[in-house]
């Protein structure tokens, strides 16, 4: 039985510290500072939740528990509402999207509305929804 | 396994503390501080069930705090403080 709950544990550690590191390595080569908010977001929610649920899962007493869980709220709790400061401050500072993340976006924005016509770009949208960095 | 999770948070961290030092706008080095003090706080926490000290579960929590009151102060001194500027200087 506790062998079932360390391998669980592992499981999760393992991927909260890769969903860490994926999520670094989209900070330092995304273009654009909007779009690092966006990678960066995958570390401080879903790396966090991951880690700390294999941590607890891994060794628990009851305080330790309490402290975890303590912990992983205040995270989720911080880390968007920074993120959406930092960004809305961005924003009002002047700094604005940089012009090849707005073009890709302009480009896919009449596509839902003639589907058949341009069956590429419903294939690029589908791609872009299976991105498991949109958690 | 507790281990491995502590070589990959540092290596995460050093290159969180890479775009601080590359970013190009103020707002980058500011996001990525943040995101380094939230793996740090991931970090301690790790490091607790290494070393068997469950007192420094205390130290994490109380660093994902510091972290967010720091950043939330940094924001706003760049904002409405006398660090606030003009948009050439981004």
């Amino acid at each position: 039985m506790t062998s079932i709950a360390q391998y669980i544990s592992d499981g999760f550690l393992i991927l909260g510290s890769l969903l860490v590191l994926i999520s670094s390595l989209g900070m330092l080569r995304f273009p654009d500072l909007f779009t690092r908010i966006h990678a960066s977001s995958v570390a401080t929610t879903f790396g966090a939740i991951c880690v700390v649920i294999g941590l607890i899962l891994y060794n628990g007493t009851d305080a330790v528990i309490f402290k975890l869980a303590l912990m992983l709220l205040f995270l989720l709790f911080t880390g968007p509402t920074s993120t959406h400061a930092l960004a809305r401050a961005a924003l009002e500072a002047g700094l604005k999207p940089s012009a090849h993340v707005r073009k890709e976006s302009s480009n896919e924005e009449p596509s839902p509305s003639n589907p058949k016509s341009s069956p590429h770009s419903g294939n690029v949208r589908k791609n872009r929804e299976e991105d498991p960095s949109n958690f | 396994m507790l281990t491995f999770v502590i070589f990959m948070l540092i290596l995460a961290m050093f290159l969180v503390l890479l775009r601080a030092s590359i970013g190009p706008s103020l707002y980058d080095r500011i996001l990525a501080v943040n995101v380094f003090g939230s793996n740090a706080a991931l970090l301690i926490a790790v490091f607790t069930f290494v070393s068997g000290r469950h007192e420094l579960l205390d130290i994490a929590l109380t660093y994902a705090l510091i972290n967010f009151v720091g950043n939330i102060a940094l924001l706003r001194f760049f904002s409405f403080g006398s660090g606030s500027h003009k948009e050439s200087d981004l």
